[in-house]
């Protein structure tokens, strides 16, 4: 992907997040996202229904790295069951951390696919994906 | 100036975050250096010509410090920082002292380290943590401590200059105040300590801690100061080797006079020899000069800064050299990585000072901590690598 055009999407994702609210919903798990390193601090909340995650939103304060990570992943998991939010995860950790991953699940999150060149800030881009895995396991 | 003394700038790195740490000039590395390639032994074990020339070279330190801060010599107690010595202060002196109903006055602009040992005291004890009012500025003026004081007030514990309002506390006057009505006054001198003159005589605090990193001196070494009839009272928190007299089989223990009793273990000789060569730095260089000049300095990227339309300073009426402040919409540490990319050091944050947000509003903040050696030519790179708000947005990822 054109270098521009990841900026782009990662820019569009932070000034307009996807599901960023503040709101007090029942049967939503939740989960805190924060970094050691950094000031990250982001809170997850999934609606499961069955095998499917029906919903999502987040709030928080977090870098554009993060909210943007953030926003891209709740398009990305609406809709999907356990099993292929499990195989998300896994890639989209596989790429940030330079293993084998199966570019076809992650969608847009494929902006993140150079991430790994700046190591401070693998963290933020992984910051949502360690919160989800807990709400994951939980289940 | 005196950049030529710091071997850190032969990088090409614009240093702004001297709140967190300072650079170290060569005469304390070499101070360091000398110590473990040439008379590496332990302290107090002067049996022998090494060990004798620790001894002297540590006492000579503490004699540095306690001249540096007006204390009399056994008033001076090295720990690992001032993080450490709130600790031995808040568990070994005040935890004989503080009852059940007892006030703790603190302020909400406090580092962590001069908050979280109150609130463990205050837990233990059934006391209440009293947060003094800060005015419009985000300052503690003396009226404002008058207001929380009451018959219950045992302490009044206060950075002299906060780390992220950066406003310089009326110490003396407090003290004043505070002893007029049998209050212990603690002091956190982390942030003022390195950048003013310290007397402490003539303002008359009861105990003041610092740490060495954050003024040219190594980390893992500060100061204890307390007088000399309150260190008595402390409960040493650590029993071992150096602090003790003798003790025998009975489990009889007879300790050390203070200092050497609150400093148990093998010191950081190292640390307390690099502190010591600090301050011999700093005062070559003179701390009036030193406030004179960062007074100067931050008057001037202050002005700067207040021409940006895009960005809000929090503390534009600090009396040092701590400036926080926001760019418009975007997340303080994506300003700080944009900065990053140029070799502009700036820390993003709370700042440890957690709770100071419930009164501001503004969770985190970029700061800019000066030292004599920043320059006018660096606040001009920053201000230029400021300018442009879409220039940040572009390349903050």
């Amino acid at each position: 992907m054109d270098p521009e055009l990841k900026r782009e999407i990662m820019i569009d994702n932070y000034s307009n997040p996807f599901h960023k609210e503040t709101k007090d919903e029942k049967d939503y798990i939740k989960e805190n996202g924060n970094n050691v390193s950094c000031i990250d601090d982001i809170n997850l909340y999934i609606k499961i229904d069955g095998d499917i995650i029906v919903d999502a939103y987040f709030d928080g304060d977090a870098c554009a790295i993060s909210t943007s990570s953030t926003s891209i992943m709740l398009k990305n998991i609406i809709g999907k069951n356990i099993t292929e939010v499990k195989n998300y995860i896994t890639n989209f950790q596989n790429m940030v951390y330079e293993k084998d991953y199966d570019k076809n699940v992650l969608g847009k999150a494929l902006v993140y696919d150079e991430i790994y060149k700046q190591e401070s800030r693998k963290t933020c881009a992984t910051l949502p994906y360690t919160a989800l895995s807990k709400i994951i396991d939980k289940k | 100036m005196n950049r030529e003394d710091f071997p850190m700038f032969k990088q090409d790195i614009i240093y702004l975050d001297n709140g967190a740490t300072t650079f170290k000039p060569t005469s304390v590395i070499d101070k360091m250096v000398d110590y473990y390639s040439n008379y590496s032994a332990n302290a107090h074990r002067g049996d022998y010509s090494i060990s004798y020339k620790v001894d002297v070279e540590y006492e000579d330190a503490r004699r540095k410090v306690a001249r540096f801060i007006n204390a009399d010599l056994d008033e001076v107690v090295f720990t690992s920082g001032a993080t450490e010595a709130i600790n031995v202060i808040a568990d070994g002196f005040f935890d004989n002292i503080i009852e059940p109903g007892d006030e703790i006055i603190i302020s909400k602009s406090e580092h962590a380290s001069n908050v979280l040992p109150w609130f463990r005291l205050a837990n233990k004890k059934g006391a209440r943590i009293i947060y003094a009012p800060l005015d419009t500025h985000l300052h503690i003026t003396l009226e404002g401590i008058k207001s929380v004081i009451t018959p219950k007030t045992k302490i009044i514990s206060l950075a002299e200059i906060t780390n992220v309002v950066g406003d310089l506390r009326p110490i003396k006057e407090i003290c004043e105040l505070a002893h007029a009505n049998d209050i212990f006054v603690v002091v956190d001198g982390a942030q003022s300590v390195p950048h003013k003159i310290t007397d402490v005589k003539t303002s008359d605090v009861d105990f003041l801690v610092f740490s060495g990193h954050k003024m040219c001196g190594p980390t893992g070494v500060g100061v204890l100061y307390g007088k000399k009839e309150l260190l008595e009272a402390v409960n040493p928190l650590i029993l071992g080797g150096g602090m003790n007299e003798s003790f025998d089989s009975e489990q009889e223990i007879f300790l050390k006079d203070i200092p050497q009793r609150l400093e148990a273990g093998t010191p950081n000789i190292a640390g307390v020899l690099g502190i010591g060569a600090a301050i011999d730095y700093l005062e070559k260089i003179g701390m009036d000069n030193i406030t004179v000049y960062e007074q100067k300095l931050k008057a001037y990227l202050v002005e700067r800064l207040m021409q940006l339309e895009h960005i809000t300073i929090i503390n534009e009426e600090s009396g040092s050299g701590i400036v926080a402040f926001n760019v418009e919409d975007i997340f303080s540490q994506d300003v700080a990585y944009y900065l990053n990319k140029y070799n502009v050091c700036v820390r993003a944050g709370n700042h440890c000072a957690k709770i100071l947000k419930s009164i501001t509003g503004v969770k985190n903040t970029v700061r800019v901590s000066l030292y004599f050696y920043n320059t006018y030519e660096e606040i001009d790179s920053l201000i230029e690598l400021l300018t442009d708000k879409d220039k940040i947005i572009k390349e903050m990822i």
